[in-house]
Order: structure tokens, then sequence, then C-alpha cells
């Protein structure tokens, strides 16, 4: 019997619909449906100016903006050839937003997660702490989501004066939240029951399928783009991705609690590491020939290919995104599974429809 | 002798007619230009030399050409390799990368849906962002794209 689920469903985070053919409760057949949510966004870049398609990567996915734009200015930058020439506070700075956005998208998992599961204190806690990241990158950025922040060639705006105090202030507090997160979710029955051994995506599935990102290191695999391809500060901060050898959704949970952890980390080395000077450079309006770049974003890898033919609009943008190739690996992961299980498991793969669809 | 160098002379030594031009970017990361028909077996060559991902294929139009561009990953080793595949204006059709990666599935279906390439020995070339009865590709260039959007006001819209 096939069973719809979705484009509105509970389970699909967005508008997306996945097809199970399901053998009584067992999962035998799972075909994703998506682009639904297709807004041609690469069509659209090809007829704005290289400075103004800043604004609708950020529209790519709309809990996680800042590591989208910065991605595409990433990309724009090697093409006019002044990637070595972004001045080291601007490099910071984007670490520092890229972080906190990061922690800010985790956290908006673990509130979409934990409902999913039907632990509804859950969402409510890490909505809680997202807001206060939120307020760091308001206070940096001027807005709480679709921030506009980073430009080709560093970033908008400098940092307020107290920023650096704020942040060790929020991540301070947020530590000890963590550990009640971790009490409330690891020493639950209910949420250990639903998640131990569930979902599991082999490490040869995972590298074949092209998952990356958070889901692949829940898979054992040891690569993070921060530390193999360092982009920006990343090479002057010291960290060590996490790593578990699960693959299982208790493995793709643990993961994204230890890298906000990292994350957190990150920040504060940056703010105490980030130089004076300028922040941004006055990057040219025209540029030709092709280019690429890629970030860990907070789902994976992302990848921008940028061509652009001597006029001061790009000829070609095309956009890596890491969840629709995560979503190819769908019906691998879901063969055998129970038809309960399937809310659980594409909960903890974090779909995020925006940037699947482009 | 870094590791693009490596994957570079061991390229150019097994396909020494083929490649129609090789270069290093930057630091681990290789640019080749191939023809279509070399496409498959360069890529079952970087696949056996450690490459176990296929991060992404672009379609570009080129108005002449197209260019099916891979990127293909090696975490292993920590290289990146541009394999760029030319395939005449006339004739947009490519041998499909699903045997080799079966990642490669959405991003074929992904490049024939907007740009109209033909991955033949594809298992499923569908349809993937847009409806399926649609016609068109719309990445292609000679899709038409409205350039200039002028700013018209409310009471002009009105008739005042």
């Amino acid at each position: 019997m096939w069973i719809n689920m979705g484009p509105q469903h509970p389970m699909t985070h967005g508008l997306w619909n996945l097809k199970v053919r399901v053998d009584g409760e067992t999962v035998v057949e799972a075909r994703p449906e998506i682009g639904y949510l297709h807004r041609g966004v690469e069509k659209i870049a090809e007829v704005r100016e290289f400075h103004k398609v800043v604004i609708l990567t950020d529209r790519l996915c709309y809990v996680s903006s800042v590591t989208w734009s910065h991605a595409y200015c990433l990309a724009v930058e090697e093409l006019m050839g002044i990637s070595d020439r972004i001045p080291a506070r601007g490099r910071y700075l984007r670490v520092i937003s890229n972080e906190l956005q990061r922690v800010a998208s985790h956290l908006m998992w673990l509130a979409a997660y934990a409902p999913d599961l039907g632990l509804l204190t859950g969402l409510l806690w890490s909505l809680r702490e997202r807001e206060l990241f939120l307020d760091l990158l308001q206070a940096l950025t001027g807005q709480r989501m679709n921030q506009n922040y980073p430009r080709v060639g560093g970033v908008r705006n400098d940092m307020p004066a107290t920023f650096a105090r704020d942040c060790e202030k929020v991540i301070r507090h947020f530590h000890k939240k963590l550990e009640e997160y971790e009490d409330l979710f690891e020493r639950n029955k209910t949420f250990r029951m639903r998640t131990e051994g569930v979902g599991v995506l082999s490490k040869a599935d995972g590298l074949a399928w092209g998952v990356t990102g958070p889901n692949l290191r829940a898979s054992g695999v040891d690569y993070d783009l921060r530390k193999l391809d360092p982009y920006d500060a990343y090479a002057d901060l010291k960290f060590e991705p996490a790593v578990e050898p699960g693959g299982d959704n208790l493995a793709r949970y643990l993961i994204r609690i230890e890298e906000m952890r990292t994350s957190c980390d990150l920040i504060l080395q940056a703010v105490k590491r980030i130089p004076e000077g300028p922040y941004r450079i006055k990057a040219p309006r025209r540029a030709e020939g092709t280019a690429f770049r890629r970030t860990e974003d907070s789902r994976g890898e992302a990848l921008f290919y940028v061509a652009g033919d001597g006029g001061d609009r790009p000829y070609r943008v095309k956009i890596r995104s890491p969840i629709f190739c995560t979503m190819s690996a769908v019906p691998t992961i879901m063969r055998g599974e129970k038809i309960a299980d399937v809310i659980g498991i594409m909960g903890s793969l974090d779909v995020c429809v925006g940037e699947m669809d482009k | 002798m870094g590791v693009e160098e490596e994957v570079k002379r061991d390229l150019e030594s097994r396909f020494a007619g083929q490649l129609k031009a090789s270069q290093v970017l930057r630091p681990r990361v290789l640019q080749v230009r191939i023809d279509r028909k070399d496409l498959l077996p360069v890529a079952k060559r970087l696949k056996e030399s450690g490459f176990e991902h296929l991060s992404c294929i672009s379609a570009v139009d080129w108005l002449t050409r197209y260019e099916s561009v891979c990127h293909i990953t090696s975490w292993s080793r920590n290289c990146l390799v541009e394999v760029i595949a030319e395939i005449p204006h006339d004739d947009p059709k490519l041998d499909s990368l699903f045997g080799v990666w079966p990642g490669a599935d959405y991003h074929e279906r992904e490049a024939w849906d907007l740009m109209g390439i033909t991955y033949t020995g594809h298992p499923n070339l569908e349809r993937i962002l847009l409806p399926a009865d649609f016609k068109y590709h719309p990445l292609r260039k000679d899709f038409p794209q409205e350039v200039d959007r002028q700013y018209v006001s409310r009471r002009k819209l009105g008739g005042g």
C-alpha cells in the first residue's frame, strides 16, 4: 500500500512529499517528491548584479541565511580574483556570524525534532535559547533572520563595541542549558527507544549517495570542510570536528549537540583574536571565467559554482544544496524501517525545503 | 609534490591524448577538461584512486556548447577534481555517472529538468523540481527572463 506523507503533513517541516510503500507496518520502498518550493533562484540570479544576488541566497534557507550568502560571496570573490585580499577583520567577522548561525540553525533543528518524537518541552527550551543567539545576530547584523550580512569583499558592517562581552555572557549561559538538554533528551526513555538503532545510515551508503555534514559525520566519516579546506579564519582557530560512529538517529542528535559546543568555542576564540582594521574591500563590478567554492554549511557541504561572461551579472550560478543530496539517500535509509519511525528519521536528517528546492 | 599533482600526473599518463586541458587551480584543487565520451573512463579511474564523493554536477549553457561540470572529492586524500565534460549544443547527451556514484542520481535529474541534458544510462531520468508536464528547460539561455523590472507605483497602476 502506498501512503503519501505530505505535501501537508506534520512530518515534512516544509512542503514536500514522501511516498512510502508499506507491507504491514514495514516500509519497503520510499520515494521523495520535491520541488514544491522551487523559486528558480539560479535563473533569477542571472539577471541581478553580482552584489544583489546576496539577498537571494539569504533566502535559500531561512534558518541558516548567513552561511548561504557567505558561501556565495566566497565563490564570487574567487571568480573576481580577490579572495586573498579580504581583510582579516572581515574574515573573523564571517567566522563569528557563521558559527552563531550554525548554533541557531541546530537549535531550530532540535526545536523541530523534539515534538516529532513527542517531547514538547524540547521545542520550548531550544527556541528559548535560539532567541539568545538571534539577539546576538541582530546586534551584529541588524536582523533576526535573512540578515543579508556577508558582502562580496567582506561583511556589511563592523561588530558593536560590547559584542565580545555579550557573546561570552550568552555562551556561558548556553553551556549550562546544553547540559539541561542532555538530561532532558538522553535520559528520557522514550527518546532513546525512538532513536537508538533507528534509521541507520552506513558509512558506505552515506558516501555513495553524497550525504554530507552532520549526517555523514554521524556515520563515522571524519571530514569537515572547515578543517580540510579551511576558508576565512578557520585555519587560525583550534577545533576538532565531532564524529560519531553510530549512524542512527541518536548519533545524528549527539553530533549536533557536540557541534553546538564546538561552534560556541569557535565564537569565543574568534572574538578574542579578532584583529583591528578594515572589514571590507571594494570589489570589482565585473568578472569573467568560472569559479567555485565550498563551505561547511549547517547541513553539509554547500557549493557554489559561478560563471561570469565579463558583464556585471553572473552568467550562471549553480547551487549545491546538501539536503538535496541527502534526500537521494532517503530511500536507502527507509528500507526496512517501521512506518511509525519515518517521522523520527526524517526529523533527524534536518530537512530544509528552501535550500533543497532552490 | 602535492596530492593534486599526483592526481594530475596519474590522469595525464592514463588518458594521454584525451585530456583537453588540465591545470591546478589552487592547492588541492585540479581542473580537467575532457570530451563527453571520455567522462566515464575518467570517472571510473578517479573512483578507483580514492575519490569516493561526488560533490556536484553543474550544467552550463555556453550557447556554442553545453558543459557538464562534475566536482569530485576525496575526503581521505583531501583533494577535489573539477571535471568539465564538453557537450555539443545540438546533441545534449552525456553518459550517466549513476553507476559510479549513486549520488549522481538527483544531480542528473536536476540537470535534465532545468538544462535539458539527457544522461544515458540513468535509471529514472524524470523531472525533479518542476512539474512533470512542464515543457521547457528554464536554465537554457534561450528561455526568456525578465531583465529589468521597472518600478510602477500603485497610483499609476490604478490609472491616477
